[in-house]
């Protein structure tokens, strides 16, 4: 896709990633794109063969959400989390917490949409419960980018 | 990798990294331009010397500290791959955008 900015990504602090990225679209939209569990399921998933399984959004403050990860029949990766915040179209943060617990508990998803000239960029941070868990959320990223063939990534470019 | 984390995460190890990325210098230079002590600077600097991060030489009595970038650079290639990860999942949510796009284009009308 033209016109999208690039994901930027930074440490703010030493507990925190933050990434920031423009789409080419109004931020009622991309908001859509992030609530709604059939738009989510068909682009928050990968590298490779994993697959967003479960979906699961109960959009209201103190609801629920549910995301299961398959890779085959018997490897899978579970997050739950809980609604915090829900401001359409500019903010919507939310607990996750990962089933086997790689980042010693919960951290906070804050994602923040601010529009310009039918833009959004969109600021996505996640605060974890200490540095160790920060660093193991960024490594994790790693492992599985590594695992990301060329060809694939080539494959994403042109779509 | 965590070590080099572990290393710059101390406000005043930070400050001697920035400070000798223009170039190697002294210890005695460091210790004014912090405002340090003298035993304080050297135990940072060998904390950062343990991570791999500086390199220390003598040079007439002086001990000359100067950075090492292969542990920084392992950073950066670190944080590129897990931006690499999402990018490809927001190169997808571009693709669901523009789709949404062209749907509320259709029904003619701009919902904000």
């Amino acid at each position: 896709m033209k016109n999208s900015g690039t994901l930027k990504v930074t440490t703010p602090s030493d507990r925190e990633i933050t990434m920031t990225r423009i789409f080419d679209a109004p931020r009622h939209l991309v908001f859509e794109a992030w609530t709604k569990p059939e738009l989510v399921k068909r682009w928050l998933y990968g590298p490779d063969d994993w697959r967003l399984a479960v979906c699961e959004m109960d959009l209201r403050v103190g609801g629920a959400l549910r995301f299961v990860w398959r890779h085959s029949a018997e490897q899978s990766m579970g997050m739950s989390g809980v609604f915090r915040e829900i401001a359409p179209p500019d903010r919507l943060i939310f607990t996750e917490i990962w089933d086997e617990d790689w980042t010693g508990g919960e951290a906070l998803n804050t994602l923040i949409f601010t529009e310009h000239a039918g833009k959004t960029t969109m600021t996505q941070t996640v605060l974890y419960s200490s540095r160790a868990a920060r660093d193991g959320a960024l490594k994790t990223g790693m492992e599985h980018g590594a695992a990301v063939s060329y060809d694939r990534l080539a494959e994403l470019l042109k779509s | 990798m965590i070590e080099t984390l572990q290393a710059l995460a101390e406000p005043n190890r930070f400050q001697i990294v920035e400070l000798l990325r223009d170039g190697p210098r002294p210890v005695g230079d460091m210790v004014h331009r912090l405002g340090l002590r003298q035993p304080q600077v050297s135990k940072h600097l060998r904390v950062l010397s343990d991570a791999g991060l500086v390199d220390m030489r003598v040079d007439a009595q002086r001990r000359i500290y100067a950075l090492r970038p292969a542990p920084l650079k392992e950073l950066e290639v670190w944080i590129e791959r897990y931006r690499r990860v999402w990018e490809a999942k927001f190169q997808r949510l571009d693709g669901v955008l523009a789709e949404l796009k062209a749907k509320e284009k259709k029904r003619g009308r701009t919902k904000r």
